[in-house]
């Protein structure tokens, strides 16, 4: 490929979403990876409570993210032919679980305050 | 449980989003070049991906120049979809868009074939009876299908009797869906052709014996079918090693190679084909057949004096440079896209990488300057073997391998990530480079 560049890949991220919903989910990215660190520094400590729920939720995070690939694109584990798309499956799961962790601790954080820290 | 002692700072956070506003803004820094005034007067032969990739990236750099756009066809098409269109994975309107979709506003569309292109006096005529002079022309015209060359073919037959013609347009590639998939029903003897002339995209044909291949076994029917590519000489792909490589897929697959076998003509009725071999005329049965006829320069410019004389004889190919895609008579003309007479590259991925070159060589020529930039041939396909996996080939003039991921994505590897840029990116990918983005 000719030119990788950031901007170009900006163009094909736009082009593969719409301009619109690609920008709402970057914002939707960023407004709750900001949300986390907010909660982090207002309750000035992890709670291991929420991590505890959030972890418990990175598996349904990873496989919820592999399953939307696989569905999108028409393709399932028997067409996995090489390493790099090992690499690729991996990625795809973890992606999944890490967003799904954070999404999950910071929805307690908001919303759920009060129930511990007893 | 209780909470730890984990305290991250504000001024950490602060600290952080600042150092990620500025990793944004370096990235997003773009690399605009300063436009160039300019009173030229541009016609582009044209609106198809080569043709709508460089009006857009023209009017970024060129301050003042009349640009017209001429295009007789009113849909793009996003040709690289027929294949999955062909083989029931995309419905037709995958591949359809407007023209005007794509244009930027200030140049001039004129919704016209052109009927003749004279060099010498620097003049277009339209259908109409217009006629646009210009200081620079660029011939992005495609190519064109012959489909009466098969003696006994006709478009509409597509879709019926076992007939599939994907090449002609995303609604004929539909309708040999429907051929395609009542033979993966059926069964019997299928024959995938492709002609003996330069054609755009040498793995499409491949692609279609492997999909149907693929969806045969899917559906537990494979066992009834007896598949044929009919190869026009006596190699499976332009490019020796990538060639070798079907020859042993296609050994995997149980799909019997034979080769020189150019389609001449059918007789629909009797389901019968004619190939033209070596060894003369022969005829062969066919419960199913996927024809593509031969391919040559849109009848305008064969007539225009443009193309090659000694090569490609009867294919019409525009006289160019095969590094800076300038015509070698005609310096105020270039070629891209299918039309350019140039030993590979009848591809978008080609487009992509050729369209910055005219661009490079026009400005220069513009301002009086001179451009290094050149095309080597770089050409890539993601050439499918089942649904869901995908070898991503690219190679340039020298029939070298030039992958874009060496050591990641290996180019002679049936690779899922291969599929998943086939089906998520290169649309995206196609689109961006139309807006002149990519």
């Amino acid at each position: 490929m000719q030119d990788l560049t950031f901007t170009t890949l900006l163009a094909v991220f736009e082009e593969i979403f719409g301009r619109g919903l690609f920008w709402a989910m970057v914002v939707a990215a960023a407004v709750v990876t900001l949300l986390y660190i907010f909660v982090l520094i207002r309750d000035r400590a992890v709670s291991w409570r929420k991590f505890l729920w959030a972890q418990l939720s990175m598996p349904i995070g990873a496989i919820a993210a592999v399953m939307f690939v696989q569905g999108v694109t028409r393709s399932g584990f028997s067409d996995i032919g090489g390493p790099i798309d090992v690499i690729v499956l991996l990625g795809v799961a973890a992606g999944g679980a890490i967003g799904m962790a954070i999404l999950v601790y910071t929805v307690q954080s908001l919303f759920w305050r009060q129930t511990e820290d007893s | 449980m209780h909470d730890s002692t984990y305290t991250p700072s504000r001024r950490g956070f602060l600290s952080l989003a600042a150092g990620a506003g500025a990793l944004g803004l370096t990235g997003a820094a773009s690399n605009a070049k300063a436009q160039v005034q300019t009173s030229a007067k541009i016609v582009i032969l044209g609106a198809g991906a080569a043709g709508a990739a460089l009006a857009n990236r023209l009017t970024e750099r060129l301050n003042g120049a009349q640009i017209t756009i001429v295009d007789g066809r009113k849909e793009h098409w996003y040709q690289p979809g027929f294949s999955l269109i062909a083989a029931g994975l995309k419905p037709s309107n995958y591949s359809v868009s407007q023209t005007t979709d794509w244009l930027p506003k200030d140049v001039t569309l004129k919704h016209e074939w052109a009927a003749n292109i004279d060099p010498e006096s620097r003049k277009v005529a339209l259908q109409s009876g217009e006629v646009l002079s210009y200081d620079y022309l660029i011939v992005a015209t495609g190519l064109s299908l012959d489909h009466d060359a098969i003696e006994g073919f006709d478009l509409d037959m597509v879709g019926e009797n076992g007939i599939g013609a994907l090449y002609a347009g995303p609604e004929y590639a539909a309708r040999t869906w429907k051929a395609a998939s009542k033979y993966i029903e059926d069964g019997g003897v299928g024959l995938f052709t492709r002609p003996a002339t330069e054609m755009k995209c040498a793995g499409a044909p491949l692609k279609h014996t492997f999909l149907i291949d693929d969806l045969a076994r899917k559906a537990g029917s494979r066992g009834k079918m007896d598949v044929h590519y009919m190869a026009n000489n006596n190699s499976l792909f332009g490019v020796p090693i990538v060639s070798e490589k079907v020859r042993m897929l296609f050994g995997d697959r149980g799909i019997a190679p034979d080769y020189s076998h150019v389609l001449t003509g059918l007789d629909a009725g009797a389901k019968r084909a004619r190939f033209s071999t070596p060894e003369g005329t022969v005829e062969r049965d066919y419960d199913y057949i996927h024809v593509i006829p031969p391919q040559r320069a849109p009848e305008v410019v064969r007539q225009s004096g443009l193309s090659w004389a000694d090569k490609w004889v009867g294919e019409g190919w525009m006289e160019v440079d095969m590094a800076t895609l300038r015509h070698n008579r005609y310096p105020e003309v270039f070629a891209v896209g299918d039309v350019a007479g140039v030993p590979k590259g009848k591809t978008a991925a080609s487009v992509k990488w050729q369209v910055p070159v005219v661009e490079e060589h026009l400005i220069a020529q513009i301002t009086g300057g001179t451009s290094d930039a050149a095309y080597d041939g770089y050409t890539s396909c993601p050439l499918i073997t089942q649904v869901g996996r995908a070898m991503l080939v690219e190679f340039d003039y020298h029939n070298n391998l030039v992958p874009s991921f060496p050591g990641i994505i290996a180019p002679l590897e049936e690779l899922w990530i291969s599929w998943l840029m086939k089906e998520v990116a290169l649309k995206a990918t196609y689109n961006a480079m139309l807006r002149g983005k990519a």
